[in-house]
């Protein structure tokens, strides 16, 4: 069995790929929430890892980094806007030119200015974030020695990088802004019915520049982290689809900050157990009644759907059932306490497959925003 | 002493590329009463008005509120000029509460909890003061048009509004809502405030402006006093000529049954029952007029009826059973094949093809008949665009030209394309929805005569429209539909505004009588 102090240092792990999850979450949903679809989250999200990366590697100071790469994700967001705000453009496009732009030019400038192969040079200390370790924390050598208390403090608690606070807390500050004052009303507004917005005599353009500059913010944030907390130098396309998995998660917290919260919280775990584990050994028995559940609550909620729910929720459902069938063909030949190893790429899959059900409408209707990816033009 | 005009607008200009929306326009409006704008659909009402909110720069022109010369730049600016306006598509955000909408953009500082408890204090005495009740946490999409509507008038009035403008406000009321709208325009008026109320509904004018301005095409024809007017007259300046009000129809020679529903159920994709246990039967030689609120079952009616959604019950057309489970594309031509001829509501959506050419359009649902097809692979093109001027020119399409784009022909020549596909066609039944939303006065007569016309060669109609007075002209039969039933079945000689009025609202036929 797993014990308490592995435990813990899965949820730490849980924390810290959480962090740059939840960021990107957020800053999807303040300009999802004002009616511009962000596809470019990944991108930003890369160009601001890079180019903090490269601004501590050459001045040695991680907050010069910080702060270059957030204006370099906030000039992302600026292009994303004039695109699709002033000039009325496609969204998804100027999102998806968006990430292009920041995977080729990251590695050519990175090449040019390092010489490394698209990559910047280890960072130093100075240039990257340190743990803040709380008082009376123990290191990790005297771990397995003290109490699960002390375990829960030092491990848990303790010891992450100043960025990873800072995300926890953009939760309530964004619930605060979105709910609580008037921009956020404004905000919340102008995703759904622009023209109201007009009409009251607030200017639409302006409202929504100021969704895609915040964005751009907390991508910039999250990019910094990657390339100066959890990583220490930018290496080739390390955002590594955390911008897309950010989305899914927006999509499964509804839009909504607290539920971004446990969204991204879910998915960093998941990425945390596929870094601990290599594999996971579960009795036979249990894996395929699990999945045999799984593959009947499927097909009973499939029943009475559309044609096109059936195909795609109906083929996982027999895809999970032919599984849990070569599982059971399994035990047929080694025993009913015979123990079936899961391949760790399951567990990596896991986010998707839980993003495909949740796009289905498996678990409750995920409403966008009404007025989500249409310009705003004045009607004649 | 001469009081100066709530509003004087001076010689305003306004043009959107080639075309001129606004020539040269004055008016004036003396406060503390209701003075109404007439015209026809792209008359110019709306941009005008739109002009005098903000909403659009005049190219050219003056604006004065009680005798001050002022520039509205934006909507901003008339808001602090004391103009408000109910559009006629409402400005409010759906999943917001009424406190909310009608707070946003009014705050009064960065934080909103003081904004709220402070328009929800002035809300409480706005609703004693004009009688305008709404329960302030009710979301918006959980409450009725006719509420909707209260909530854009608070919203104006909260903005400390004097001149209130609204643009076609009783389109999407029923009789009953749309009276008491107008009892709280009178109100309204009582307590000193302007009112300009736009619309192509003459009645609406006789029953309640003390002044009316006519619009054609861009100009201003004549500024009168109600009182010293008729509804023949203004509708003569609307349109240039004189017009009928009335469809000129002979008594209907009622034939077997051609169309016979019975017990139709349908479901949305949301598990919402539209349609519940709806019976109706159409003879050939009659038209069934089907009267309602906009969303009470009729779109649904129509969409099973014309083979793009399933349902459950028996529908029978000249005897044979048509297969109602399927809803599958193929349908629509299936039902043509039976000789169901269909004009959907929405001409721009379901109707027509926006970017294709007239004579493309004039022929969509029956290209696949053999007569359009040159061979086994090719449809004969020719011979399609040769008919489809024929079909037109019968029609009275203008511009006469087929490879004109559906969306360049104004609103009344674009249904009168679907109509010419449709009805030369020939069918047993034609189902036609709001035929005429959106057309202007001249061709409302001449769709009208059209329709009068197949019913006299013999053919069912079924007519489903959300404008009393259409249904009461043109119907030989009238059923009301409400939440998806059908509330009774009156003949028009034998019913009145009053009577449909309760039924749409879903008071029920014993009760009425």
């Amino acid at each position: 069995m797993i014990d308490f102090l592995t435990l813990i240092q899965v949820l730490d792990g849980t924390l810290r790929l959480a962090t740059p999850l939840l960021l990107v979450c957020l800053a999807g949903l303040f300009s999802e929430r004002a009616g511009i679809f962000d596809i470019g989250l990944e991108g930003k999200l890369l160009a601001a890892a890079f180019v903090s990366a490269a601004f501590a590697a050459i001045t040695g100071s991680v907050w010069l980094g910080l702060l270059a790469g957030v204006l370099a994700s906030i000039l992302l967001s600026l292009l994303h806007g004039l695109a699709s705000i002033t000039l009325r453009g496609d969204q998804i496009i100027s999102g998806v030119a968006i990430n292009f732009l920041a995977a080729g030019l990251t590695v050519v400038i990175a090449q040019d200015l390092f010489g490394q192969g698209g990559r910047t040079p280890p960072l130093k200390s100075g240039g990257r974030f340190e743990p803040l370790n709380f008082p009376w924390s123990i290191s990790s050598k005297e771990m397995s020695d003290a109490g699960p208390l002390m375990q829960l403090y030092s491990e848990l608690l303790s010891g992450h990088s100043l960025l990873v606070y800072l995300a926890l807390l953009t939760v309530p500050l964004s619930w605060f802004v979105l709910y609580k004052t008037r921009f956020g009303l404004r905000l919340r507004a102008v995703g759904e019915n622009p023209a109201a917005v007009d009409t009251a005599g607030i200017s639409v353009v302006g409202l929504r520049y100021g969704a895609v500059v915040i964005g751009g913010i907390l991508c910039g944030i999250a990019g910094a982290y990657i390339a100066t907390s959890l990583q220490a130098n930018f290496t080739k396309d390390m955002s590594a689809g955390r911008g897309f998995i950010a989305l899914a998660a927006l999509i499964f917290a509804k839009w909504r900050p607290w539920y971004a919260l446990g969204a991204c919280l879910l998915f960093g775990f998941f990425f945390a157990v596929d870094n601990r584990f290599q594999n996971i050994l579960m009795p036979a028995w249990a894996l395929s009644s699990f999945l045999i559940f799984i593959s009947l609550v499927l097909l009973s909620y499939v029943w009475k759907k559309d044609y096109l729910d059936k195909v795609v929720l109906g083929g996982l459902a027999l895809g999970i059932a032919i599984i849990s069938l070569m599982v059971i063909s399994s035990v047929w030949t080694s025993g009913i306490s015979s123990q079936v190893k899961i391949p760790v790429v399951f567990i990596q899959s896991l986010p998707y497959v839980l993003t495909v059900v949740v796009l289905a409408g498996f678990v409750g209707r995920a409403i966008p925003p009404k007025a989500g990816g249409q310009p705003y033009v004045k009607e004649r | 002493m001469t009081m100066n005009p709530a509003i004087e607008l001076k010689r305003i200009s306004k043009s959107f590329g080639p075309v001129q929306a606004n020539k040269d326009i004055t008016i004036r409006v003396m406060p503390g009463t209701i003075h109404g704008i007439i015209g026809e659909n792209g008359a110019g009402k709306s941009t005008l008005m739109s002009i005098l909110y903000g909403f659009y720069r005049a190219d050219a022109g003056e604006i004065f509120v009680d005798g001050k010369k002022i520039s509205i730049p934006d909507s901003q600016a008339a808001i602090a000029a004391g103009i408000g306006m109910v559009f006629q598509h409402f400005k409010l955000v759906e999943n917001f509460s009424v406190l909310e909408n009608i707070v946003l953009g009014a705050e009064s500082g960065a934080l909103l909890s003081p904004s709220l408890s402070k328009a929800r204090a002035e809300l409480a005495t706005l609703a004693s003061e004009y009688e305008l009740n709404v329960n302030p946490d009710a979301i918006i999409e959980d409450i009725g048009v006719g509420m909707q509507q209260r909530v854009e008038i608070l919203k104006a009035l909260y903005r400390k509004a004097n001149i209130l403008i609204l643009d076609e406000p009783t389109g999407v009321l029923t009789p009953a809502e749309a009276d008491q709208l107008f009892r709280i325009l009178k109100r309204l008026r009582e307590e000193g405030k302007t009112i300009i109320l736009i619309t192509h509904k003459l009645r609406e004018i006789m029953d309640i402006t003390d002044t009316v301005s006519v619009m054609r095409q861009g100009e201003m024809t004549a500024t009168l006093e109600t009182n010293r007017t008729s509804p023949e007259n203004l509708a003569e300046l609307m349109v240039g000529r004189k017009v009928l009000l009335r469809v000129d129809k002979s008594p209907a020679k009622p034939e077997n049954p051609v169309l016979e529903i019975e017990d139709l159920n349908m479901f949305d994709d949301f598990g919402v029952q539209r349609l519940k246990n709806v019976s109706l039967s159409v003879r050939a030689g009659e038209i069934l007029g089907v009267a309602g609120v906009a969303g009470n079952g009729q779109s649904e009616l129509l969409e099973v009826l014309g083979g793009y959604q399933k349902a459950n019950g028996s529908v029978k057309i000249k005897g044979s059973e048509i297969d109602l489970s399927t809803g599958v594309a193929g349908d629509g031509q299936a039902r043509r094949a039976q000789g169901i001829a269909h004009v959907p509501e929405d001409r721009q959506r379901e109707g027509l093809i926006m970017d294709f050419m007239a004579w493309e359009n004039s022929v969509f649902g029956y290209h696949r008949e053999k007569s359009n097809q040159a061979n086994r692979f090719f449809m004969d093109n020719n011979a399609i665009r040769k008919e489809a001027e024929a079909k037109l020119d019968r029609f009275d399409v203008r511009p006469l030209d087929t490879k004109l784009r559906a969306k360049n022909f104004s609103g009344g020549n674009q249904q009168k394309i679907v109509l010419a596909r449709e009805i030369e066609r020939d069918p047993d039944l034609l189902l036609v929805g709001q035929p005429t939303r959106g057309v202007d006065i001249g061709a409302i007569e001449f769709i009208h005569q059209q329709i009068v016309a197949l019913r006299d060669r013999g053919k069912a109609i079924l007519l489903i429209s959300v404008e009393l007075d259409e249904i009461l002209s043109l119907s030989d039969k009238i059923a009301v539909m409400f939440d998806g039933k059908i509330m009774g079945e009156r003949l028009p000689s034998e019913t009145n505004e009053k009577e449909l009025g309760l039924l749409m609202a879903g008071v029920s036929g014993e009760a009425v009588q």
